[in-house]
């Protein structure tokens, strides 16, 4: 395989034609486009990359930049992969989800998508409440990924314990996951110490 | 300008500022506490107060109403803090503004419960009211605010009570459980036998209810106020937050959408996670990043200095 940047751009036909080359000219369906970053991890074999890139040109996407490492095997010995486009805000879940439909093992999409991480402590009876329903509705209510999780139990489920929890949020939607974490939280009797926001000096 | 102080409460706060007083170059003229009271035209001698007080738990043989009707220049007011209708010393205050007279405030209740009707009185009065005892005890926060302008001041938070931040930082950095370290804190005079007002996080919503009056000119009772204590907060909690660079403060907020206290997930060498009974109020200022003022925020010395620096800025 000898698949390279370059090789893709050419491979893929119309991509060139819909980069923006600075003259002003509006990225296909809007205006607006944003900057995203898209993590993927190939197999090895011939025709991966292409496979991989031409969803993005198909629904709009274009592509600023491919990081791609044949040397450097993921813990899967899989090929990591990095991708910077851009595209209009409402193009980025269809792309995604269009990479995934072929195949392609979306690690990370969007730094920009996820972009505010959130730490906050849960205490109360997280066990005997379900623990793993408590994160479930916390993300799927929240619209946010848990990323992280430490439970403490010194005293096994007969007393109350404790769960650092981290999240990744929306740019600007932290107020929106927090009201939303309270409501699935109130009614297990859950505790949650939020984290303080304050405008940095 | 040595005025004549009539100092009402004689419990920490009160007995401090009858000890201070002539050190700030002012004179006590009454002293009341809650059933006894003294009037002196020429001036008290402290010693002898302080020391009837300790002997026999009074402070003379006169009333309250005839400190109220004394010769007096300034009304201190540092009984002890009431919620609801703020009585008596809201009673207190009315007489002295309508004598015509200063009111210097320890006491919260009438400043955070009914701060628009102290306002409105002291509109009526040749008097002034000021309460810089009342927020973060020998801390200058509302005398810096007043400075700074409170139109270019966007919100106030910080750690206002330590009793509260004493149990959090003494469980964080000795992995010991709430109820030991309260008996500790009970034990070193830090917390009340009755440790509810402090630990339920009145006290600080108090405070911030009083800072949410002062930025934005009254409409603020503690009813506003959203309240949670760190009662329910366990040992693991803080282990946790700990491994993660971080820690658990009672942190009280007065911002634009309202009045907030709770325990809140500070970064563990931050400015804000001050640590045993220190107090700390960060200023979010429009045009000029934070201002970040710490101190003690309790005692009777503390408080008392900051009551007799409100007194000396009355011209």
């Amino acid at each position: 395989m000898s698949e390279n940047a370059s090789d893709t751009f050419d491979s893929n036909g119309g991509g060139d034609s819909e980069v923006d080359d600075g003259d002003g000219t509006e990225t296909d369906g809007g205006e607006h486009p944003q900057a995203h970053t898209i993590r993927l991890e190939l197999v090895d074999e011939p025709g991966q990359l292409l496979a991989a890139l031409s969803p993005i040109s198909e629904n709009g996407g274009n592509l600023l930049s491919i990081f791609h490492e044949r040397g450097n095997l993921t813990p899967r010995g899989r090929i990591p992969v990095e991708v910077d486009l851009e595209c209009p805000p409402d193009r980025f879940e269809t792309i995604v989800t269009a990479l995934r439909d072929n195949g392609v093992n979306v690690i990370q999409a969007g730094a920009e998508r996820y972009g505010e991480e959130l730490t906050l402590l849960l205490v109360g009876h997280l066990i005997d409440t379900d623990l793993s329903d408590t994160l479930q509705r916390i993300q799927r209510c929240a619209d946010a990924t848990v990323t992280d999780l430490s439970l403490s139990a010194p005293e096994g489920t007969d007393d109350v314990s404790s769960a650092r929890l981290r999240l990744a949020a929306r740019t600007g939607k932290t107020e929106r996951v927090l009201d939303a974490i309270r409501e699935v939280t109130d009614g297990k009797d859950i505790h949650v110490v939020e984290p303080l926001t304050e405008v940095s000096a | 300008m040595s005025l004549r102080l009539a100092v009402l409460g004689a419990g920490a706060v009160g007995q401090s500022v009858v000890e201070l007083a002539s050190e700030y170059g002012h004179v006590v003229t009454a002293v009341a506490d809650s059933t006894t009271a003294t009037v002196d035209a020429d001036g008290l001698d402290p010693a002898s107060v302080l020391d009837r007080k300790e002997r026999e738990g009074t402070v003379g043989d006169a009333d309250i109403e005839d400190v109220l009707a004394s010769d007096y220049d300034v009304l201190v007011e540092a009984t002890p803090t009431t919620l609801g209708d703020a009585e008596p010393g809201f009673s207190h205050v009315r007489s002295a503004l309508e004598a015509d007279r200063h009111v210097v405030l320890a006491n919260k209740g009438p400043v955070a419960e009914r701060y628009d009707d102290l306002r409105a009185l002291e509109a009526d009065s040749a008097g002034t009211v000021q309460f810089e005892a009342a927020v973060g005890g020998a801390i200058p926060v509302l005398s810096t605010i007043s400075d700074f302008g409170p139109d270019h001041i966007n919100a106030a938070r910080g750690v206002l009570n330590g009793t509260a931040n004493f149990i959090l930082s003494r469980m964080a950095a000795e992995g010991l459980g709430y109820e030991h370290v309260l008996a500790e804190a009970q034990d070193l005079g830090v917390a009340e036998a009755d440790p509810s007002f402090d630990v339920e996080g009145t006290d600080a919503a108090l405070k911030c209810v009083i800072l949410a009056n002062v930025l934005g000119d009254g409409g603020y009772s503690l009813d506003d106020a959203e309240v949670e204590g760190i009662q329910n907060i366990p040992g693991s909690a803080l282990d946790l937050a700990a491994e993660d660079g971080r820690t658990v403060r009672l942190i009280g907020e007065a911002t634009p959408s309202g009045v907030r206290v709770g325990p809140r997930l500070v970064p563990q060498n931050g400015t804000l996670a001050v640590s045993g009974t220190r107090n700390i109020v960060q200023l979010e200022t429009e045009y000029a990043g934070n201002l970040n003022l710490s101190g003690r925020g309790a005692g009777g010395p503390e408080t008392a200095t900051a009551v007799l620096s409100d007194v000396s800025r009355i011209e």
